[in-house]
């Protein structure tokens, strides 16, 4: 069943073509791989999934549905939710409470549920999914620190969780690998494939290519905001188009 | 455990006993100082709630204005008493900060300064120009406070009572938002907007509905004012007071609730404890607070975080209120 459907998207800035009429479809239950060289579109393309952006023109369908033009808000609210390059999380927040804004969907309340206290038994209902979220993902023995001071896996990994909590069907990643040592790199991938088999389909833009070549079921290459290829991991890796862009072909 | 909440629960009644004797210790002059710190305490902590969000508007004074212009046309015009007048004062000052959304936040930080404080003039001008019904530069007067029975709530030791109850009962209620789901969400969306977003907050709307509330309650105060003072006029409201509320709020600290309290508190009694040196004051005035800002870059509420830990308690200088425990 397709999740996503991205058809002939094209975003320009000015005289600057970002995106030139891309299409592909995500399949439910898969992990995806966005990749290609610096400037191919790639974060381009997320932002313009994730309702951050608008598409100059084509339309993004999720289950069947337009989403082109939603506040990024919505989107969220609809399943798609995104993590960010570089770790963004709250730093000032312990991580309990980094994952508790996350749980937003579930806990959410009005003024007057707020000053009389209508809402406990929803924050406390959001309160057990954080808990749930942390111990999946590891980080329940952390959960009174601050974001600012875990150590970079794990400040990876809470960025995950925040998105987690809201319950997402499609969670676009955004370099989740970037800056991470060996190690690092293997705990995440398992961390990603964990969450994969909990349910949720998985896009994600990386660049370290063993990486995205050990956890992506399908890729898709963009170069200069065009699709250049797509396929398996193995079929990917022996496309000479790939192997030219990537290498600077015509040498 | 026990014991700290015991400790706690004493302060409390200590403080509330303290509030209530306090009238009774001062002088006439001082007692009408005393309401003038309890509304400013409102005005204050409802601010604090719009800083939430990590925008600072300049209309706030203005919005006061708007409440106590209301309480006083619907004095005189329709004679409605103070306890109709107090929460229509903040309801329509709460109307006017919801249309004023539509533009204002649309734009953010510097601009957002900007276009609060020229909204703010631009209402305030209107006080000036229409003379009817706001009475020009002049402004309005005759506004009474109420009457109950035998009590003349003219005389400031009763209408100072009135004024800490219903100063009190706002603060309860801005306390129960800032430590809700609402008020995590606020942090949130100063912190990291796109994040926040990310997982379907709608930022806009929780922008809104701090700066909505923030001024419901200064349009209280506003009303609490004007039915004390009995008159108003739109300089009470201009850039002089606005700057007096953010030297409040910097000095005081805004990374807590209470540090506007304190700052307010602190900052109206030095003032008037330095009245002695005539034309010295303001320099003296503005030195300590560029002294205090230097020192205390946090505000004074880092001092009271800071004797907490001396005591041996608090030890985390972190906020955990969404904390569980």
């Amino acid at each position: 069943m397709t999740i996503l459907q991205i058809d002939q998207v094209t975003k320009q800035f000015g005289g600057l073509t970002a995106l030139d009429a891309v299409s592909f479809a995500v399949e439910a239950g898969e992990i995806r791989g966005l990749i290609g060289p610096n400037g191919a579109g790639k974060s381009t393309m997320f932002k313009n999934i994730a309702g951050f952006y608008t598409p100059t023109s084509g339309d993004i369908r999720y289950q069947g549905e337009s989403i082109v033009g939603r506040q990024p808000h919505s989107i969220a609210e609809q399943g798609i939710v995104r993590t960010f390059q570089e770790t963004t999380l709250f730093q000032e927040l312990t991580v309990f409470e980094n994952v508790l804004v996350g749980c937003h969907k579930r806990a959410r309340c009005n003024l007057f549920e707020a000053i009389f206290g209508l809402d406990r038994e929803r924050q406390q209902a959001a309160a057990d999914k954080v808990l749930e979220v942390l111990e999946f993902m590891g980080l329940v023995e952390r959960r009174q620190q601050l974001a600012a001071e875990l150590p970079l896996g794990s400040q990876r990994a809470l960025a995950i969780s925040i998105a987690l909590a809201s319950e997402p069907s499609l969670l676009l990643m955004d370099e989740p690998f970037a800056g991470m040592n060996p190690e690092e790199t293997n705990h995440m991938m398992e961390l990603t494939r964990k969450v994969r088999e909990s349910g949720i389909t998985i896009v994600l833009v990386e660049h370290d290519m063993k990486a995205v070549m050990g956890l992506c079921d399908y890729l898709t290459v963009l170069n200069f905001g065009q699709l250049l290829a797509e396929g398996t991991p193995d079929e990917v890796r022996n496309n000479d188009r790939v192997i030219e862009a990537y290498l600077g072909g015509g040498g | 455990m026990t014991r700290s909440s015991g400790v706690k629960r004493l302060f409390a009644v200590a403080m509330l006993a303290g509030l209530l004797i306090l009238p009774h210790l001062l002088q006439f002059h001082h007692q009408d100082l005393l309401i003038f710190l309890t509304i400013n305490v409102l005005v204050v902590t409802s601010y604090r709630l719009v800083t939430l969000t990590g925008e600072w508007s300049l209309i706030h004074a203005v919005m006061m204005g708007v409440g106590g212009y209301t309480a006083t046309l619907l004095f005189k015009q329709f004679e409605l008493g103070m306890w109709f007048t107090l929460p229509l004062a903040g309801i329509v000052a709460a109307a006017i900060a919801a249309l004023l959304c539509f533009p204002l936040f649309r734009m953010t930080q510097f601009y957002f300064l900007i276009g609060s404080f020229a909204a703010g003039e631009a209402i305030r001008l209107c006080w000036i120009q229409f003379v009817d019904p706001f009475g020009g530069t002049g402004g309005l007067s005759g506004v009474e406070p109420p009457l109950i029975g035998e009590i003349d709530f003219l005389e400031p030791v009763p209408y100072y009572y009135l004024t800490l109850a219903v100063v009190g009962l706002c603060l309860y209620v801005l306390y129960r938002i800032e430590n809700s789901r609402i008020g995590l969400i606020l942090h949130s969306v100063h912190w990291k907007a796109p994040l926040a977003e990310s997982v379907g907050v709608d930022t806009w709307r929780y922008r809104a509905l701090a700066f909505i509330v923030g001024s419901f309650f200064v349009g209280v105060a506003g009303g609490l004012k004007v039915h004390y003072l009995g008159t108003i006029t739109p300089n009470q409201f201009g850039v002089g007071f606005m700057v007096f509320i953010l030297i409040w709020v910097i000095v005081g600290g805004y990374n807590r609730f209470y540090g506007p309290i304190i700052g307010v508190i602190v900052l109206t009694l030095f003032d008037e404890s330095i009245r002695s040196l005539e034309e010295l004051r303001p320099a003296i005035y503005g030195a300590v607070l560029i002294a205090s800002i230097l020192f205390l870059p946090n505000g004074l509420e880092s001092l009271v975080a800071r004797i907490r830990q001396l005591l041996g308690k608090g030890a985390a200088p972190a906020d955990t209120s969404f904390t569980d425990k």
